[in-house]
């Protein structure tokens, strides 16, 4: 490898994802943005944008909800607290919302459990596919000591999300795939054997293997997914005193460091 | 009740001003008292290893770090991370964003904080050991999970874009393993470098520079993220405030570099509507 590669695009960027020819059209994926997907759905633009092709009405409406139900107004929420931290400092809207959002990509809640479990059911599929057992499966995973993202959740024993996700995958037609129902399996194992609880991250991701997301398209399309909670925590904070969203006293810092000490010149 | 809520540390311990609890009379790191005695006494890169690893340093650590500094400071202005901050600074957006923006995309695996991790990360796996670090770098990928991170494409630590390894670097390497430790991972690499590059196929970059003068500090691969992230920042800012006066008419503009392949589109634009 060399820099030879570099010469090809250092003034030249040949794509065929789009192109805004100003004053003129815009293109997304061969199509005009103002004529052809111009009377698109915001959220149905989004989807094109992401997967380069129309989605069914109920697949759109069946994505639309993973954002409705995760949009939780509560600022004690970790991102929704970074937003509202920002906000009762007088931080900017985008600001505010966007270190919220950078947050949502963390490992305890959030964009990466959603990727983990996707591509532990689709793992899991091609596994029984080839003849394997779901729950041989499962245990080879626990036993590599691989968290199973989806089962268990940091703050609470149940998930309410979990009986609305599959009353909105029945009502769209939509709740009988094969990768929801091995993230039922999968629950009523280990829910049964080690006594684990289920939370909405192993249906999105069981749903969303079943209407044909990969794990990037995933990500890309569940990364905004909080902001409409972000949004009344950062007004809330904006409209109280400046600083008063939990302050913190000083003898609130529970230090366990070392003894103090001097300074060696 | 207050004393529900609170945050625990062993680096920072804080005492009241008697009239309001709110307000810090006295700060103490790891025990040192931050304005009394810290502040008078130490200089900034002692403070900051003061703050990372929670002892006072050597002279030779603070030294170290100090250069490392001066080295990853400006990554100039056509490095992808500065370059955001330029698009950011140039259209006269907040100062935030254009640093928001340097470590977004300073964070990657290209070049970036990432690539940093997974170097250190390797730093502990392989140690001095040629064999394992051969094999390592050409397969840097030992988990087949996807994740929030895409694989690696290129052997953590080395450019593949680059062909001779860069001046800047070699001078670099020289300077920080002079100020290391005589059998440290920066004696090692520049050592071993010929052998890696050759290898690899493709030169050390600041990245993996920069994660053997880390381990050498003693970091882990979350502290050298940490920092790595922090002192590629001065660049950032400072181009960002230049392109800020600099005025987007003297800045580039790649619209005419962008063609639109609509070759392959399907029926081109009688087909509006449905695609497959």
């Amino acid at each position: 490898m060399s820099h030879k590669q570099l010469l090809e695009t250092e003034k030249h960027w040949l794509t065929r994802k789009g192109k805004a020819f100003l004053s003129d059209r815009v293109i997304l994926h061969s199509k005009d943005l103002h004529q052809d997907l111009g009377d698109y759905e915001w959220m149905r633009v989004y989807l094109y944008s992401i997967l380069e092709r129309d989605v069914e009405d109920n697949v759109a409406k069946l994505l639309n909800t993973f954002w409705v139900c995760t949009g939780y107004p509560d600022a004690s929420i970790w991102p929704n607290h970074v937003t509202a931290l920002a906000a009762t400092v007088r931080s900017t809207p985008s600001l505010s919302l966007m270190a919220g959002m950078s947050v949502s990509e963390a490992s305890i809640y959030g964009r990466r459990p959603e990727v983990r479990a996707l591509d532990f059911f689709y793992r899991a599929g091609r596994h029984c596919e080839a003849g394997g057992d779901l729950i041989e499966f499962v245990e080879s995973e626990k036993s590599a000591g691989r968290t199973l993202y989806g089962y268990g959740r940091p703050l609470a024993n149940t998930d309410e999300r979990v009986p609305f996700m599959l009353a909105k995958a029945k009502e769209f037609g939509l709740d009988g795939g094969r990768h929801l129902q091995i993230a039922l399996e999968v629950y009523a194992y280990l829910n049964e054997t080690y006594g684990f609880s289920m939370n909405v991250a192993a249906i999105h991701a069981g749903l969303a293997a079943d209407v044909g997301l990969n794990c990037q398209e995933y990500q890309l399309f569940m990364t905004p997914c909080f902001i409409s909670g972000m949004i009344p925590c950062y007004q809330d904070a904006r409209d109280r005193p400046e600083g008063s969203f939990f302050p913190v006293r000083c003898t609130n810092i529970a230090y366990n460091g070392p003894a103090k000490r001097k300074w060696r010149s | 009740m207050a004393s529900e809520y609170q945050y625990h540390s062993n680096i920072w311990l804080e005492e009241p001003e008697p009239s309001n609890p709110f307000a810090a009379k006295a700060c103490f790191c790891s025990g040192y008292d931050v304005h009394n005695d810290v502040i008078p006494n130490a200089g900034w890169f002692e403070y900051l290893l003061l703050l990372f690893k929670g002892e006072q340093p050597e002279k030779r650590e603070t030294a170290l770090l100090e250069k490392l500094a001066m080295v990853l400071a400006n990554p100039g202005p056509r490095e992808a991370s500065v370059r955001a901050a330029m698009n950011a600074g140039v259209a006269r957006t907040n100062h935030s964003s254009a640093l928001m923006a340097a470590l977004a995309v300073g964070a990657g695996q290209y070049g970036g904080a990432q690539e940093l991790a997974i170097c250190m990360t390797l730093w502990q796996e392989c140690q001095f050991d040629i064999t394992r670090w051969q094999q390592r770098l050409l397969n840097p990928n030992t988990d087949e999970r996807a994740d929030i991170w895409l694989p690696m494409e290129h052997a953590p630590g080395f450019d593949p874009n680059g062909d001779a390894t860069p001046t800047p670097i070699l001078q670099s390497l020289d300077l920080l393993a002079a100020l290391a430790p005589a059998h440290g991972a920066l004696a090692w690499l520049k050592a071993n470098r010929q052998a890696l590059e050759l290898h690899v196929g493709y030169p050390l970059a600041m990245s993996g520079l920069a994660a053997a003068a880390l381990v050498d500090l003693g970091m882990d691969e979350d502290q050298g993220s940490m920092l790595y992230l922090m002192l590629r920042l001065p660049g950032a800012a400072v181009h960002a405030l230049e392109q800020k006066q600099v005025g987007w008419k003297n800045f580039p503009f790649y619209g005419p570099a962008i063609e639109l392949d609509e070759s392959a589109f399907p029926g081109s634009k009688e087909q509006k509507g449905v695609r497959e």
